[in-house]
């Protein structure tokens, strides 16, 4: 495993929340609440969590679709956490995203060859053939008929339209791909299609990608390392197979004893399915010490009041639980 | 072409006899007053074509010193109404488009500014559209009209009262573009193409124009139309007043205005038709309005 390519340190992403008359600032949903990690170059790092938790937000912060909170992101040996907007037009070819929904991904009104070709009318001032051939290129690396260039988006199906934003995405040459649940909107025979795509891709052009997804056996299926997030916050990072196969978290444990098993003669007694009770907190009003210890089945006192620290416990193991901290 | 004839907007009109009427009758008008000095008898703005002594005379009717007829009469000046309705339908209608332009133009301008880019900008904008609400659309034309009156000079006044006029009522309408395009702004900037463009490194006016506002523009085509109906008469309302088109170039609401006065003693003619085609018009294009925003609208379907 080579340097890492996308440095993530200690980002935060707080949306400010309006009431009253005057539109005073009355608190914050703390959507992404001091998340840091490496991904190196070449590899796919795994981005796991319900719903809520803030993983599409920590993606597209990373992207800097939104000016951050706090923290710091370097992609590529560049700071860009907090320039300006527009300085970041020349970093834009480098890192790019796969959006969830396809629908809404894809202006309605522009053909497939202006959707795809529009990164290159930005970047490049290649004549209008030049930018026709790469078209033509990229729709045969993402596997599209190319006679369909010139039709909407309202004229292909779900997995059709997510291989026209991959395309999108690659038209660049990006070195860094954000996939936000890439395949959440789509059937499941689909699915399997365009994660092998997004994986024929990587090995053929060395993408790294950091994929975001509620489903686990696909991010194990597609990661590397996995990073599992809870309310704003990581909670465990680790090597794929070391999570899965001996989560430390408690809510690593949780999420995982939630995932379904096709073989019934494996399939767990119900006592060792963790039934997690009561609600996620607001983000907005996260609680005092462990973000998670209204739900943990092995509260302690401590967590009550003291937030653990996010720590590497065995090489290339990272864990925030209070749990662990005696482990070294 | 053959997606326009296959699609359900095009159904829906197939369907619709008074969308069908609708259209017929405004193509006509608009043919009628482009065509204007082709098909009027006279040009009732020649002071030579005209004869006094044809003053007052009644429909289809000859006149009882030259024995001149006209089909539908003409005025005090001799003038035949059937020209000047054409030529003031040319009048009324140019300023109606034009000023639905101008306003389509500043609304959408503004719209999208205040959708898009928030904050600040957003509040003085719409706060602005708010205030501008608050006042009877036909006082601010008048308004602006008076101002803008007042600062030319007089040797032009008349020359300039048709664009003051476009100006007055362009400026008076903007408002309820800017709203709707406003409205469609925000649903359309949280939608992921916008934030893949932002990832392409578009810039915002980029954004805006190239993506943004090819999806807003549905609502807007059907506002316009509306718009084209109640431009029509504002215009007709402030010539009517005294304060729009001079009688030199007569728009249909002068027409009424100069008929009105004759009214109560017997020529009749001379302000019923001039009203009969304000209404014809006004009533087509509102019907045609009504039915596209029914046609557009996904939630009647």
């Amino acid at each position: 495993m080579s340097a890492a390519l996308v440095q993530v340190r200690d980002l935060k992403m707080h949306f400010p929340i309006y009431a009253g008359l005057f539109r005073r600032q009355v608190g914050s949903v703390k959507a992404v609440d001091g998340v840091s990690f490496d991904i190196m170059a070449g590899e796919t790092l795994g981005l796991v969590g319900e719903s809520g938790c803030g993983k599409s937000t920590c993606g597209r912060a990373v992207l800097r679709l939104y000016d951050i909170t706090g923290g710091s992101i370097t992609i590529d040996g560049r700071e860009i956490g907090h320039v300006p907007q527009s300085a970041l037009m020349g970093m834009r070819p480098t890192m790019q995203m796969v959006f969830q929904d396809p629908q809404a991904s894809l202006n309605p009104r522009m053909t497939v060859a202006a959707i795809i070709g529009e990164p290159l009318d930005e970047h490049t001032d290649w004549s209008k053939a030049q930018k026709l051939d790469r078209i033509y290129e990229l729709m045969d690396q993402v596997g599209l008929n190319r006679q369909f260039a010139h039709r909407y988006p309202h004229a292909f199906s779900g997995g059709q339209r997510q291989r026209i934003g991959i395309a999108r995405a690659l038209a660049l040459k990006p070195k860094f791909i954000v996939c936000d649940e890439p395949i959440a909107a789509l059937d499941v025979s689909i699915q399997a299609q365009v994660v092998n795509l997004l994986e024929t891709l990587q090995d053929e052009l060395g993408l790294t990608y950091l994929f975001i997804s509620h489903d686990l056996s696909m991010v194990r299926h597609i990661a590397d390392r996995v990073a599992v997030m809870y309310l704003g916050q990581v909670v465990e990072l680790a090597p794929r197979e070391a999570l899965y196969h001996n989560p430390l978290h408690p809510y690593t444990q949780a999420l995982l004893s939630a995932v379904p098993e096709p073989d019934p003669a494996r399939a767990q007694t119900p006592q060792s399915r963790i039934i997690l009770r009561g609600d996620v907190p607001s983000p907005a009003d996260p609680p005092k010490g462990c973000n998670f210890c209204t739900r943990c089945p092995q509260v302690m006192a401590r967590c009550k009041t003291e937030a653990p620290i996010f720590r590497e416990v065995t090489p290339g193991r990272f864990v925030a639980c209070h749990l662990y901290e005696t482990v070294n | 072409m053959n997606r326009f004839l296959d699609s359900d907007v095009f159904y829906a009109f197939r369907t619709s006899p008074v969308a069908i009427v609708s259209l017929i009758v405004t193509v006509l008008m608009v043919l009628a007053a482009v065509f204007a000095p082709l098909i009027a008898t006279t040009n009732p703005f020649d002071p030579a074509s005209l004869n006094l002594m044809n003053g007052f005379t009644a429909p289809m009717e000859p006149n009882a010193f030259t024995g001149e007829s006209f089909f539908l009469g003409t005025d005090d000046q001799g003038r035949d109404v059937f020209s000047t309705i054409l030529y003031g339908l040319r009048i009324s209608l140019f300023v109606g488009v034009a000023a639905v332009m101008l306003a389509m133009v500043i609304g959408i301008f503004l719209g999208l500014l205040s959708g898009y880019v928030g904050g600040w900008t957003e509040t003085i904008i719409m706060r602005a559209a708010d205030v501008q609400l608050t006042f009877p659309s036909i006082l601010v034309a008048m308004l602006i009209f008076g101002v803008a009156k007042g600062v030319t000079p007089v040797e032009y006044r008349d020359q300039m009262a048709i664009w003051v006029l476009i100006l007055a009522i362009g400026l008076s309408d903007w408002v309820q573009f800017a709203r709707v395009v406003r409205g469609a702004t925000l649903v359309e900037k949280s939608k992921d193409y916008v934030a893949a463009a932002r990832l392409i490194g578009r810039s915002p006016l980029t954004i805006m124009i190239r993506h943004i506002l090819p999806n807003v523009l549905s609502p807007v085509l059907v506002i316009a139309t509306i718009s084209l109906a109640l431009a029509i008469i504002a215009e007709a309302t402030l010539s009517f007043l005294g304060v729009g088109a001079p009688a030199t170039q007569p728009s249909l609401g002068t027409l009424i205005r100069i008929g009105q006065g004759f009214l109560f003693s017997g020529e009749w003619w001379i302000l019923l038709f001039p009203a009969c085609t304000l209404l014809v018009l006004a009533l087509a294009v509102n019907l045609l309005g009504d039915w596209l925003r029914d046609a557009l609208n996904p939630r009647l379907r």
